[in-house]
Order: C-alpha cells, then sequence, then structure tokens
C-alpha cells in the first residue's frame, strides 16, 4: 500500500549492522567495515537523512585537516595537546587511539584524490595537483600549524563518499531517511534492538531492527540564539543541519554522556564565520582590538590566573576567548583580524609570482569550506590587503569532533594503560567500572555504538579523526556481532505505537488545523520554528548565551530548568503540515534534550571549567581540588530526568612536558 | 545569503521527479514547484527556507543549468556583491564581483582521480580476522603511527 500524509507506509526491515548518519565517520566505517565482514554473511546497511556528497560537517568542503600526526609527532604529543586545549579533562585513551591511527585515513584520502598541498625542497608552496611526492611516501605537507595540513578540500566530502559508496553498494544505502528514535531490546533494556526513522521524500516510516548500529549523526548547531536573527540565523559556524540527534537518540536509549557541560565558542570573523586558522598559523596575522593593541599580549597576565592550562606554548582554546571577551567588555571593542599587516610582512619577502599565489590562497581559504565569509567582504569591499576584519565570538555549539569534547561515553582501546575500575562511588551500579569494555567505540548500552561528533572527552578528531574513529567502530562491531551470533533482537516497543509516536506531529496538524484560520496560529499546536526559537531564548538568557557574555549561576539554570521542562511538554504538540516540516519538528525535539543535557551539567560542575566559553558566576574559578573529573550522566526516558555523577579523570601521558 | 533560483535558466530538471538541488541540499531546502501554486513558477525549484540555508552552495555547484545563484543575507551584507562557481571535473572556477565593481577570479583544483574512478579495494589485502581485536586497519598504508610506549605512564 501506498503511503499517503497521516497515513504512511510502514517498512520493516532487519539487519545485523546499521550505519546512521553519512558523514566523515559513517564514510570511514562503510569503508572499513565491508572488508572485515566479508565471508561473514553480516548485513550491513546506511541510512543519511541527506546526500552522502554533500552531508555532514564536511559538506561544503575543508581548506586544512586539521589533524595529521605526519612520522615526526608521537601519538602521546597529540593526546598532551588534546588535554590541555580542554582544561585537561580528557580521556587519553581516545586521543592516543585517535593520534595513532589518523593518518591512514589521511592517506587514503589523498590516494582517492584529495589534493593536499605539498612543500617542495626549497620550501614553496604547492596545491595538491602538481603531481609532488604523495605523503604516504615521505611526500611533505603544508602545514599550517603544528596538526594541520592545507587541502584543496572544495570536494573533500564528495571524494571520500564516493569511496564509502563504492565499498558498501548502493544497494545497502538509503539516503532521505532520518532515523529519530533508538529502540532498546525487549529482553534486556541495556541493549539496542533497532532504531525508526522516516522518509522525508515519501510518506514511509522505516523500522529497522538489528544487533549493533553506528550512531554518528554530528553535534549540536542551533539551540543557543544565533548572534543573527534574520535571514543569517542560517549562517551558523558548525553545520546547522546537526540537531544533537546523535546525543539525544543515545541518551534516550539508556547511554551514558560525558562532559555535555563542554562547548564550543569559535572565535571567527565576524557574521561569515570564516575559518581563522590559516589566517593565524600560515599567514601569521595577529588579533587585536579597536586601537591596534595585540590583547594575547596586553592580558597575558590573565593566563597566569589558570596554571597549567594557560601557560602552555599553545594556551587552551577557551583562555583565548577569555583574554578577547575582557576587551570586548571593557568597551575596546570591534575585535580585529589584523590581516594588512600580515600581508604586508609577508610580501617584504615574496616574489610578485608568490603574492599573487598568496592573495589566491588567502581567497581559497574561505571558498573551500566557507562561501558566506567571501559574500561578506565582496558586500562590504573588504580586501584583506587594504582592510582588516573584525572578528566575534559565536554563540554556543556543543559537539566532539572539533576543539570540543562533549558526546557519549565509549569504551576504548585496553593496550594504553587506561583504568579498569572506577574510584568515585556515586556511579550507577549498571553501569561500567573502568575506560574499556570489550569494544572499541560501544557506549554503556550493548550494541551502541558512535564516532566523530559522538565520542566524548576526546576532541580535537577533526575530519580526518572522525573517519578514522569510524573505521575503528567498524571493527569493532563487525567482532560484536560475530560475539553475539545468537541473540535476536526485539523491539520493546510495538511497531505501532513507534509509527503513531513519529507522525503525532503530522496529527496534531491534521486534527486542530481548522480550528483557526491562521495557520500558524492555533492554541492547540506549535511550530517547529516557534518552538526552537523559545528553545534559543531560554539557552541564550539563563544558560550562558551570547545575551550575558556566556555567564550564568546556579539560580539561572533553575529558571532555565522550569522553562525547559515546560518547553518539552509543549514539544508534543508540535505540529507538522508536511514531510519538511516533520524534519524540523525531530531535530527540535532533539535540540531540546541535548540543551537540557548541557544546562544539567553545568548545573552539576560547581566551577568554571571552560572560562571564554562559559563562566559560572557564583562558582567561577578552575577548581582542580573537587572538579579535575569528569562529569557524566544519564537519562530515564521514562521518567524523563536526568542524573549527573563523576567520574576519575586519569593522565596516560605525562601533561607536565607541555610546560618545559 | 540564502541561494536563489533564476526563472529564466531553471528548467526543473526537465520534468523529472526529483530535481539535482534537491537531491544534493544537505538541510532539505530545495523543493520543486510542479504546478507554480507555491511560487508562481510552475516546474521551478526555489529555497523553501531561506533563514536556514548555510550558504554550502551544494546546489549552486550542482545545478546543470547554472540556474542557482546566492544573494548575500539581507540582514547582515550590503547589496551588489556576488560570488559565484563553475564546479568542474577536476577544478572550480570562481568569479567574485565586489559591491564597489571590483572583480576577482580564481581557479583551484578539487581532485587529482577522474569522478567516479575510486575503486576502494583495489590492490589491498582481505582483512585479516586474527588481528580484528588489535590496533590498525585492515589495510597499511603507512600511516600508522606506533607511537614510543614508553611515553605512555600508566602501563
Amino acid at each position: 500500500m501506498a503511503g499517503e500524509f497521516g497515513n504512511p507506509e510502514v517498512v520493516e526491515e532487519e539487519v545485523d549492522i546499521l550505519l546512521i548518519g553519512g558523514g566523515m565517520a559513517c564514510c570511514g566505517a562503510a569503508f572499513e567495515i565491508m572488508r572485515w565482514a566479508e565471508g561473514t554473511d553480516l548485513k550491513i546497511k546506511l541510512v543519511d537523512k541527506a546526500a552522502m556528497d554533500r552531508s555532514g560537517a564536511v559538506a561544503q568542503g575543508l581548506s586544512a585537516i586539521n589533524t595529521y600526526i605526519g612520522p615526526e609527532q608521537d601519538p602521546a604529543d597529540y593526546a598532551r595537546m588534546v588535554s590541555n586545549d580542554l582544561m585537561g579533562i580528557t580521556r587519553d585513551d581516545l586521543a592516543y587511539d585517535v593520534g595513532r591511527h589518523v593518518d591512514e585515513s589521511v592517506h587514503l584520502f589523498e590516494e582517492w584524490g584529495l589534493p593536499i598541498w605539498k612543500t617542495d625542497e626549497n620550501g614553496e608552496r604547492h596545491n595538491g595537483a602538481e603531481g609532488l611526492t604523495p605523503l604516504k611516501d615521505g611526500g611533505k605537507p603544508v602545514r599550517s600549524g603544528k596538526w594541520q595540513i592545507m587541502i584543496n578540500g572544495e570536494s573533500y566530502k564528495w571524494i571520500v563518499a564516493e569511496a564509502a559508496k563504492k565499498a558498501l553498494g548502493i544497494d545497502n544505502i538509503q539516503e532521505r531517511i532520518f532515523i529519530v528514535k533508538l529502540v532498546n531490546d525487549k529482553n534486556d533494556k541495556n541493549r539496542i534492538a533497532g532504531a525508526v526513522g522516516f522518509s522525508v521524500r515519501e510518506h514511509k516510516v522505516f523500522v529497522y531492527k538489528f544487533k549493533a548500529c553506528l550512531l554518528a549523526a554530528g553535534g549540536c548547531v542551533n539551540l543557543f540564539r544565533p548572534r543573527s536573527v534574520g535571514e543569517g540565523q542560517g549562517r551558523a559556524w558548525y553545520p546547522v543541519w546537526n540537531a544533537g540527534s546523535t546525543y539525544s537518540m543515545a541518551a534516550e536509549a539508556g547511554a551514558e554522556l560525558t562532559l555535555m557541560e563542554n562547548r564550543f565558542v569559535p572565535t571567527r570573523f565576524k557574521d561569515g564565520y570564516g575559518p581563522v586558522g590559516a589566517w593565524f598559523l600560515l599567514f601569521k596575522a595577529k588579533a587585536t582590538n579597536a586601537f591596534g593593541e595585540v590583547y594575547m599580549d596586553r592580558n597575558k597576565e590573565m593566563l597566569d590566573d589558570y596554571p597549567p592550562y594557560g601557560q602552555a606554548a599553545v594556551p587552551a582554546s577557551c583562555l583565548r576567548n577569555h583574554l578577547m571577551l575582557k576587551e570586548m567588555k571593557e568597551g575596546r571593542g570591534p575585535i580585529y583580524m589584523d590581516t594588512v599587516t600580515a600581508l604586508a610582512n609577508l610580501r617584504e619577502t615574496l616574489s610578485p609570482r608568490e603574492v599573487k599565489h598568496l592573495e589566491a590562497e588567502a581567497w581559497e581559504d574561505f571558498l573551500d569550506m566557507c562561501v558566506g565569509q567571501c559574500g561578506i567582504w565582496v558586500g562590504e569591499n573588504i580586501e584583506p590587503e587594504k582592510k582588516n576584519s573584525e572578528l566575534m565570538p559565536t554563540e554556543p555549539y556543543l559537539l566532539g569532533s572539533h576543539s570540543g569534547c562533549c558526546g557519549i561515553w565509549v569504551s576504548g582501546p585496553t593496550d594504553v594503560g587506561a583504568p579498569t575500575d572506577e574510584e568515585y562511588s556515586d556511579v550507577p551500579e549498571h553501569l561500567p567500572k573502568g575506560w574499556n569494555w570489550g569494544y572499541r567505540g560501544m557506549t554503556t548500552v550493548k550494541g551502541l555504538f558512535t564516532a566523530g561528533d559522538g565520542v566524548g572527552a576526546s576532541g580535537h578528531k577533526f575530519s580526518s579523526g572522525s573517519h578514522a574513529e569510524g573505521r575503528m567502530a567498524a571493527k569493532a562491531m563487525v567482532k560484536y556481532c560475530l560475539d553475539n551470533k545468537d541473540v535476536t533482537p526485539e523491539l520493546d516497543t510495538s511497531v505501532d505505537d513507534l509509527v503513531a509516536e513519529i507522525y503525532k506531529p503530522v496529527r496534531n496538524f491534521l486534527e486542530h488545523k481548522d480550528y483557526t484560520t491562521a495557520i500558524d496560529v492555533n492554541p492547540n499546536y506549535i511550530t517547529p520554528r516557534m518552538l526552537q526559537f523559545r528553545l534559543q531564548k531560554i539557552m541564550d538568557e539563563y544558560v550562558a548565551g551570547v545575551a550575558t557574555y556566556y555567564v550564568t549561576n546556579a539560580k539561572m539554570l533553575e529558571v532555565a530548568g522550569e522553562k525547559l521542562d515546560m518547553l518539552k511538554e509543549d514539544a508534543e504538540k508540535m505540529r507538522a503540515k508536511d514531510l519538511h516540516e516533520l524534519l524540523r519538528a525531530w531535530e527540535n525535539y532533539h535540540r531540546i534534550l541535548t540543551a537540557e543535557a548541557h544546562m544539567k551539567h553545568i548545573e552539576f560542575r560547581e566551577e568554571s571549567r571552560y572560562p571564554g566559553f562559559y563562566y559560572r558566576a557564583d562558582y567561577n574559578i578552575v577548581d582542580e581540588e573537587n572538579w579535575k573529573c569528569f562529569v557524566n550522566s544519564i537519562y530515564d526516558k521514562e521518567t524523563k530526568k536526568w542524573t549527573c555523577f563523576k567520574r576519575k579523570h586519569v593522565d596516560l601521558v605525562d601533561k607536565s612536558k607541555l610546560f618545559k | 545569503m540564502p541561494t536563489f533560483v533564476r526563472t529564466d535558466k531553471c528548467d526543473g530538471c526537465k520534468g523529472q521527479d526529483k530535481t539535482a538541488c534537491m537531491y544534493i541540499c544537505p538541510h532539505d531546502l530545495m523543493k520543486l514547484d510542479k504546478d507554480g501554486s507555491e511560487t508562481g513558477h510552475e516546474m521551478r525549484a526555489f529555497n523553501q527556507e531561506p533563514d536556514q540555508c548555510w550558504e554550502c552552495y551544494s546546489c549552486v555547484k550542482i545545478c546543470p543549468q547554472q540556474a542557482i545563484e546566492a544573494r548575500h543575507y539581507a540582514d547582515i551584507v550590503p547589496l551588489g556583491g556576488s560570488v559565484q562557481p563553475l564546479r568542474g571535473t577536476d577544478s572550480i572556477m570562481w568569479t567574485i564581483k565586489f559591491r564597489n565593481g571590483t572583480m576577482k577570479r580564481f581557479k583551484f583544483p578539487i581532485r587529482t582521480t577522474p569522478e567516479g574512478s575510486i575503486d576502494p579495494y583495489a590492490g589491498k589485502p582481505a582483512a585479516d580476522m586474527a588481528k580484528i581485536e588489535e590496533p590498525g586497519f585492515f589495510c597499511q598504508e603507512n600511516g600508522y603511527r606506533a607511537g614510543d610506549r614508553s611515553e605512555l605512564i600508566n602501563l
């Protein structure tokens, strides 16, 4: 029977492994998994809410690969950098594991056709299509920083997706399916058994049963009110389609989350949010206040307030914001990137040919990954060699792969000295004690795996690390399925109930639409758009958004809690007038749960661990004695309540080397 | 800058059920107005939610008629500039026009292999199931960094 709006066709399917998402992590998993699954009869499928060629955070392209270790550095160096940038609380086991694997994926990208810039024997830079020696064979990349390499990356995702699609086979891929809910096992509530979602193109609901899944659907954007509230609200720094689906679906399935208080507030070119990395690292530009003073020098002593994290050669990202915010709050804004001086300095030592190349490089940096910033430059007549550009800290984002580390608590590698027990006693009894429980990338729910933005306490993976992490999870999922051959997944909820729940916004609309003459104003339902505005207002005003210069306190969080409770209730009344709006409705449901986790974690952690990203005015210190620990949580989908608790932090590599 | 579709160029991908821009948009923004009831222009695509546009240019780059352009966010950007790509199989050309009329053109490589030519497992070994619990992947690309074990202080 063909479905119709309000009465969808139900498609039930059983596979062994479902890959949820089509970004870098799932593309990595797709490539790796089919080789390990050869001869095992395992059935594997990938579902993506968009089209793999342009889905996920790399959809637009990138101008750099931010994690490439190279033969000259050690994975331990990488784990140290990750730790310090995230104020000392990360999982060294996970970061180290990414560090030792990640270059394998970068070498594949180059083999598949990604142009990677090279440095020749004279130190001159060349684009990636000039046929210089590949990295795999000893070619020298163009380092824009200690860990970053430059690429001609407009088609980065297109290339990586092509390899993933070929590996999986087109019959095992379904695009435009938005998975919105995981389903636990009827016989073991701590095991995953399935997932449900819907097509945004046809009136169909999909119910999958499986032994294992890789939930890698990105981070969370637009849970805070953006600085632009007109058309420009689409110009989020991180992709606007990242709706917190990874965190919320995992939480509802019972998975333990970690460091959900962590957020990323990138300082970027104002309004377009164009990348600053190449400007700082490759072109050696300085950021200044309105009077041309370099705030990192002017306010240098503020770094000493946060030992040791402020005292590394590269202070933690949040502290760099902290020093900039002082200038803004004391009235010495706007903040500028001094592109004029930087380019003038470079011109002094370059030939005219090299100067022309340099100009192209500066523009390519935006055109490869943030065309919108070029739009602002052309509209405002900004040529970087003639006019400086403003910088601005954005609204907060939640993510686990870039310079943030919120996410899901996962099982790590067993060979790097990770703890096998837990010293803190308030960890709920049913959860694992140590940092590994058999399968790399598996959450605390059996069969539920994650990677990329999903894995918490392990930031700075970026595109390449997320791909590598997806590959690690792929191996572990195959092993898990082979070890659990006899387990037959059984859904704990009936298919009828699941379908009714998923299509509830459609039913809300059809039932009530004729009550008023204005389709958007109706006391019986709320549009996903208005619900999103309400969420953003609450988060912005009470949970340390830009409205309060990222400041909150216990009372503000309490008020936020009351308002979020009512918002969650009203989410039941979201309407969907078409499939596109059903997509938005579920995205916003995911945003609410993610926002609630963020708020609860900030409330629980009675300190200000990330100055410059957020401040608890009532505990405005970094409290190493009481809070150098993980804050983790679980969500009870029946009572709709969160439980937060501490887990002990342990260093697996020596961090003091950063300060020698 | 939300993208917009030019009425004089869009052909609705010649009456197919799904246009190229609908296929590619990561945020499900592009929609085909088959009968003209939504826009007054039948068999043309349009951006149905311009304030959710990330300006990723996926639709601009894929449109076979070059019918899609961007008008930069009206709540931020002065009018008059444009940034328009022409994406080929191995490179992309950008034409950039400033509000004051200044023009710039750039061409960058986008891939070094023919589109569609990737054969992911060609020349790669089968997986060694005996190693499924060890670090490392099924194939070795000279990029695994084993690391100095003495750096691990908790072993």
